[in-house]
């Protein structure tokens, strides 16, 4: 059993779903900021 | 706390210190991962899959940690009103299911070449699995209170109630001694060797960072959000 397919996949795993958190995190602020920005109000 | 309560205030903060959040945490995550997989050593029983402890142990205490942080948002709504905490507990939620599904399944991959199975009903797996459950749980109540208009307090009551499920996870070690191993790392020390553990802490705090600005950008998400529907409202009601 090669144990580096486990290493290498438990890193996949985890780098590939903190990453998706963050941008995805990062895409609703800035559609949302955007959208608040665009209808009408300043930011405080 | 109180001095936060201001949105205004709040964003004032949250702003710069998303920014800041993000970029320690790329860096020390990317050390984390450089020295988790090229710098530490091999464990003499379980040979590299050692490795797999610095994705996961950070992974199950965020998890844990995200719970605790929604439960604090929950009394905050409860006792004190506090304007943006129902706003907190629904930023908080995501990333703490994200960090507990990656315990649940970087743990059954160490499980498999460690344990020979990729799963057991053991009381520290299980009640893993509860709170990612949870989680799910109160992304949707959330999600449908919101919808319906309303300030979440039936959210933060299933958040406070949640919290049963953290000591249960914390002692199931010592409850029902099964297949998870005993708790290593305590307040007092760890008993696993220096040369080993070092890559964890620093995977703990990258993490921890990307967990918080992660947190931060969906409250000013929020925020803007309630601040549209607000203007919409006023402008109908005119």
């Amino acid at each position: 059993m090669n144990q580096w397919a486990f290493v290498i996949a438990a890193y996949a795993v985890a780098l590939t779903a903190v990453a998706v958190l963050v941008a995805w995190s990062y895409a609703a602020m800035r559609k949302d900021e955007a959208e608040a920005d665009r209808s009408g109000g300043r930011r405080e | 706390m109180h001095a936060l309560a201001n949105p205004a205030r709040f964003l004032r903060i949250a702003r710069p210190a998303t920014g800041w959040l993000l970029a320690i945490g790329l860096v020390v995550s990317a050390a984390a991962v450089v020295g988790g997989l090229t710098l530490s050593s091999p464990d003499y029983l379980q040979g590299e899959t050692v490795r797999i402890m610095y994705v996961h142990v950070p992974a199950a205490w965020l998890g844990m940690a995200g719970w605790a942080g929604l439960a604090a948002a929950a009394v905050s709504q409860i006792v004190w009103r506090h304007p943006l905490a129902a706003v907190a507990g629904r930023a908080i939620a995501p990333g703490g299911a994200v960090f507990t599904a990656i315990c649940l399944v970087t743990g059954s991959i160490w499980g498999r070449p460690t344990w020979g199975t990729w799963w057991e009903w053991d009381g520290r797996l299980t009640s893993m699995l509860v709170l990612f459950f949870l989680y799910l749980g109160y992304i949707a109540l959330a999600s449908a209170e919101r919808e319906r208009g309303g300030e979440g307090r039936i959210t933060a009551l299933f958040g406070l109630v949640g919290a049963i499920n953290l000591p249960i996870i914390h002692y199931s070690v010592v409850w029902w001694r099964t297949l998870h191993q005993g708790q290593s790392i305590g307040v007092s020390g760890s008993s696993i060797d220096p040369s080993i553990l070092w890559p964890l802490p620093l995977a703990f705090v990258g993490f921890a960072c990307l967990y918080a600005a992660s947190a931060l950008m969906l409250m000013r998400s929020g925020l803007a959000r309630a601040k549209v529907e607000a203007r919409l409202r006023r402008n109908a009601s005119q």
